[in-house]
């Protein structure tokens, strides 16, 4: 039958098909079960290895997995009978709806003893047969209803037929329904908990208004004010700084002649890299009341030593050496992207080079110093490892959180309450940063040309650029001496002789009678570490970069919605995603508990939020219209971003794929519920060193780590390499100024 | 140009390749062991217990370190399925609270017989869920060097860390957060009655220039020369001056609590008869001369284990009848903590 009809029942048919025979292959084929760890719990032992749906549900009595073959049987019917194309759409939408309800339903009401619920129980009956995890068939058939359900919503016309993006918001919101909200919702839920499972609005009230969180009393008397405002005031304080020092960074590396812009950024970049608590000490080493440079000062000067940096000071300080760097990341793509054409029209229109940067320059990098101020308040807020070293009294709601948990307190509905806080105010910062940003268009990088030379900044900015970077940058260089130093130091700060046995105790290598023996003891966590690390930092990118896409280049509806959930997982903070993560992935229908994926299912979605951001802010200076030249020239949205947007997006492919894998090596607080002894990460291994007050190889290893760090980012921006706009040098500029 | 922009890329995938290559072939180093136990004392000690158990029965363990709270929390959570088969090691208060939550397994070992009193005790006040392995006397650390410097004489009693030149010298934890802290705040109560403790750390807050978060944080601090004196476990503070710092401990004269670092085979392990094993292994003279072998100087539980001559003489300690019972219970903890807040926290800096 000839027409446009036919035409499009044809495109559609394939894609579809192709999905629902994955289904079929999951369904019938793959075991629905994951792997052995839950199988003496099943009950009665299912003969010889976990089967697929079909044979489990046909054989051993599991009769609730064959209701799966409905929805597959009628999405079949569908596809393969051409009467039916009109109503394509339609049928596939409810069957791949179904069948992903019941998937969902029947793991969560099945338990690995029966009724998960009792009430389901005093409904239907008692259920002699439980079940496990899902595994490899589960997690495909699911995978296959969503995208039938996609295609069908395609079909009916939503995100004008386009089967990718509808495919690709299926695919986010249910990734962050299984991975954020499904855990989050099981801390939160313990927030009006009264420690019988029961729920109370009043010990719920009573949690969130206590006095030692909300109190003012610092500002009228001497005493401690609440949690709450310690940690807002310390999150600005950071987020300022982090900004101006970010920026400052940027315009020295992108706008100035200046020289050693290598060096600018590897220096950088180096706080970033380093684990937690690091910092901290080589930060206690050097200002702590027996520091060196206390000492220094005492001898030189005669300023009375002090415990100043335990406190506010010193956790302001650390932070702003550990998120500088990832406001750096954020901005330099933000300033590399302003296009010129808009300041040289201001600079012909007679405007001196200083209200160019004022009303063109400085508006136009408003996104960046958005995204960068809300990354570092954010980061600052969640920080976990430089309050618990150097916070002394001066508490703030993340370590408190923690204490809640794992201390003598033991309250975690407290953790809850306390989370739910810090989860608003997160919140509330990212709907502030909207507000600032309002609808305006930052787009610069267009189709058209331009000469491609970036203007200089005025004599003042370039000064104080200068005046913030370079002595920050030489602090940097310092600390990070220190560091390395302290690694072949006998008893760094009391016995300074050089010694290399703390790097040999951690990486020891020896040969045995059946070859090579890795007998350091920091060679198992190091090499779990790497193989998490370089799994999840891809994944970490292509789901983040892949998010950006829909928040920047579709419009959809629920759209704010859909960017605020994408958001979540980073306003919390890593204990209590780590407490979430063991509550919800502990038993059925998705175990992972002691696997390493559960590490990187955590990484992955704990870091996207970042990836998400740099995409966004990198993607809406690329103007539309490449796109729409790309869509009208024939090509889809696949090839679209591979060919058009994927490669001016380097810069932000570079920042996620960094982030995600230093993150990964660096993180603590996230994963120190996580590990497990099978896989034990080299943060929490380092921990334990510090903690034991051996710094020798904490730092030995932290250094290797730091290396190992390094070479994989110098990789990484090889191989991704730079987005070419058709910028040069600024050098002709420099040139041409006339005297004046 | 591009050529050797191509080139450079092919290596550096190359080397990608080649490093996860190796980072997934490597894996032999780590543990398979059927055997998963959380550790609570120092790593050293967790390693080195582990690869004896290992020589001795040649079942491999797979270990790993938390402190007692995270411990605590991790084996509440897997509860419904657990995927950890023994706690071994960390003071007994978290210990009688998992037994009380009837997450850990009631189990007699015929070495019984052969323990320390007090290790006994932990058995009976848990119902049999948990037992001894070490004990811990609280005490202070303090700076050698500086106390020379400055010509003050060592603390010797809770009264004399009150006196003035201390002012602003002492840490402790915050007993919200710290273990160590409880139990300082408990043995405290008891040596001085409810309201004479509170009244004494309303004074020592003067002294207080921090209340750190680790219980064992105070001892590091004093090493570092960060402070003059912390209160903490004796064996935290021998165990910086074995690392070579300046420091020296005392126990209280009017006497002192201390913890019972305990062992609890986690309800609902898959590997039951591995796990007595360890557990019997964790009460022997031979598992426990692990300790000392790693520099871990808490007095073993078993009689026949060696003492190790660096550690605390329990017998040159006055050591106050701690009662566990009480102080343990949720309850009790609850009303002493809230009370530490309103009436200490509340004025601390």
């Amino acid at each position: 039958m000839p027409g446009p009809q036919k035409f499009a029942g044809d495109v559609m048919r394939p894609r579809s098909a192709v999905w629902l025979a994955l289904g079929w292959v999951g369904f019938a084929l793959l075991p629905w079960f994951a792997g052995s760890g839950t199988q003496p719990a099943l009950a009665p032992p299912s003969p010889g290895p976990a089967g697929s749906a079909l044979i489990d549900g046909l054989t051993n009595g599991r009769w609730w997995l064959l209701a799966a073959a409905l929805p597959l049987i009628l999405a079949l019917v569908a596809t393969a009978l051409p009467r039916l194309h009109a109503r394509q759409p339609a049928i596939l939408l409810a069957s791949g709806a179904f069948g992903l309800a019941w998937v969902a339903a029947q793991g969560f009401a099945i338990g690995l003893n029966g009724w998960a619920w009792g009430w389901l129980g005093a409904l239907f009956g008692p259920l002699p047969l439980g079940q496990g995890g899902f595994g490899a068939g589960a997690a495909l058939t699911a995978l296959s209803f969503l995208f039938l359900m996609t295609n069908g919503f395609a079909g009916l016309g939503f995100m004008k037929g386009d089967r990718f993006t509808a495919g690709a918001i299926g695919l986010v919101l249910a990734a962050i329904a299984a991975f954020v909200f499904l855990p989050v919702g099981y801390v939160l839920s313990g927030a009006g908990d009264t420690g019988s499972g029961a729920f109370s609005a009043a010990a719920l009230w009573s949690r969130l208004a206590a006095p030692d969180i909300w109190r003012l009393s610092c500002l009228t008397e001497a005493k401690a004010c609440g949690v709450v405002w310690n940690s807002v005031f310390l999150a600005v304080m950071t987020g300022i700084a982090t900004t101006l020092l970010g920026l400052a960074f940027a315009l020295v590396a992108v706008r100035t002649g200046f020289r050693a812009k290598k060096l600018l950024r590897v220096l950088t970049v180096l706080p970033i890299i380093t684990p937690p608590f690091v910092i901290s000490l080589a930060v206690i080493l050097l200002f702590g009341r027996n520091g060196t440079v206390t000492l220094a000062l005492a001898d030189w000067f005669g300023i009375p030593v002090s415990r100043w940096i335990y406190g506010l000071p010193g956790v302001l300080l650390t932070q702003t050496l550990a998120f500088t760097p990832i406001s750096f990341l954020v901005m330099i793509g933000v300033v590399q992207g302003i296009g010129p054409s808009l300041e040289e029209a201001a600079q012909t229109l007679r405007a001196s080079r200083w209200v160019t940067f004022r009303t063109v320059t400085w508006p136009l990098m408003r996104p960046g110093v958005a995204n960068a101020f809300l990354i570092s308040f954010i980061e600052s807020l969640a920080d976990f490892g430089n309050p618990l070293i150097l916070g002394g009294n001066f508490e703030v709601l993340s370590t408190k959180i923690y204490f809640a948990v794992v201390g003598a307190q033991n309250d975690p509905g407290r953790a809850a309450a306390l989370g739910i806080i810090l989860l608003c105010m997160c919140l509330g910062a990212f709907w502030v940063q909207r507000q600032w940003l309002g609808k305006k268009s930052y787009a610069t990088v267009g189709g058209k040309g331009d000469n491609g030379i970036p203007s200089q900044l005025p004599r003042g900015i370039k000064i104080a650029a200068y005046a913030t970077a370079l002595p920050w940058a030489a602090f940097t260089f310092v600390l990070y001496g220190l560091i390395l130093f302290g690694g072949f130091t006998e008893n760094w700060g009391r016995n300074n002789s050089l010694t290399l046995r703390h790097y040999l105790a951690a990486f020891d290598l020896s040969w045995g009678p059946g070859g090579l023996i890795w007998s350091g003891r920091a060679w198992g966590s190091l090499f779990t570490t790497i193989e998490v690390a370089a799994l999840s930092a891809p994944l970490t990118a292509a789901v983040g970069l892949l998010t950006a896409y829909l928040l920047v280049r579709q419009r959809f509806k629920g759209q704010g919605a859909f960017e605020f959930l994408t958001m979540l997982s980073f306003a919390i903070p890593g204990t209590v995603i780590g407490i979430s993560y063991i509550l919800a992935f502990n038993q059925p229908p998705i175990e992972l508990t002691g696997t390493v994926t559960i590490l990187i299912v955590c990484f992955v979605f704990r870091n996207m939020p970042v990836s998400i951001r740099a995409g966004v802010a990198a993607m809406s200076q690329i103007d539309r219209s490449l796109d729409e030249c790309s869509l009208t020239l024939g090509a889809g949205s696949v090839q679209t971003i591979r060919r058009v947007i994927l490669p001016l997006l380097r810069p932000a492919i570079v920042a996620s794929l960094v982030y995600s894998f230093v993150r990964a090596i660096t993180s603590i607080s996230a994963v120190i519920f996580l590990v497990s002894p099978k896989y034990e990460l080299a943060t929490a291994y380092i921990v334990g060193r510090v903690e034991q007050g051996d710094f020798g190889l904490a730092i030995a290893y932290s250094s290797a780590l730091i290396v190992l760090m390094s070479v994989v980012i110098a990789l990484i921006q090889l191989l991704v390499g730079e987005r070419r706009i058709g910028r040069r040098t600024a050098t002709p500029v420099t040139l041409q100024e006339k005297p004046v | 140009m591009t050529s050797a922009g191509n080139w450079i890329k092919s290596v550096g995938l190359g080397i990608l390749a080649a490093g996860s290559v190796i980072a997934l072939t490597a894996t032999p180093a780590k543990a398979q062991g059927p055997l998963t136990v959380l550790c609570g004392v120092q790593e050293e000690w967790c390693k080195a217990i582990a690869v004896a158990f290992e020589k001795k029965t040649g079942t491999a363990v797979a270990m790993s370190r938390k402190s007692a709270g995270e411990a605590l929390a991790q084996i509440r959570a897997e509860s419904a399925n657990p995927k950890t088969d023994v706690w071994w090691g960390g003071p007994g208060d978290p210990h009688l609270q998992a037994a009380e939550e009837g997450l850990t397994l009631a189990y007699e070992s015929p070495q019984f017989a052969d323990l320390q009193p007090w290790a006994q005790s932990q058995y009976k006040q848990s119902q049999g869920r948990s037992v001894g392995i070490y004990a811990g006397a609280l005490g202070f650390v303090y700076n050698t060097e500086l106390l020379a410097k400055r010509k003050i004489s060592a603390p010797k009693c809770w009264a004399d860390l009150l006196r003035p030149e201390f002012k602003e010298e002492i840490q402790i934890a915050n007993p919200n957060a710290s273990g160590t802290a409880y139990t300082a705040l408990a043995t405290l109560v008891q040596v001085l009655g409810e309201d004479g403790a509170f009244d004494y750390l309303k004074k020592l807050n003067d002294n207080v220039n921090q209340y750190t978060k680790s219980g064992s944080a105070p001892a590091a601090a004093v090493a570092r020369s960060e402070t003059l004196v912390g209160i903490i476990f004796m064996h935290d503070g021998i165990n910086q001056k074995v690392n070579g710092f300046p420091v020296d401990v005392a126990a209280p004269c009017e006497g002192t609590g201390y913890e019972i670092g305990s062992v609890s085979i986690i309800k609902g392990t898959k590997n039951l008869d591995t796990a007595k094993a360890f557990y019997e292994f964790a009460l022997s003279p031979e598992g426990q001369a692990t300790g000392a072998e790693t520099k871990q100087f808490q007095m073993p539980s078993n009689r026949k284990a060696a003492i190790p001559p660096e550690a605390p003489k329990l017998e040159a300690i006055r050591m106050i009848d701690y009662n566990f019972q009480k102080f343990g219970t949720a309850e009790e903890r609850k009303r002493l903590l809230s009370r530490w807040d309103a009436e200490i926290k509340a004025v601390a800096k």
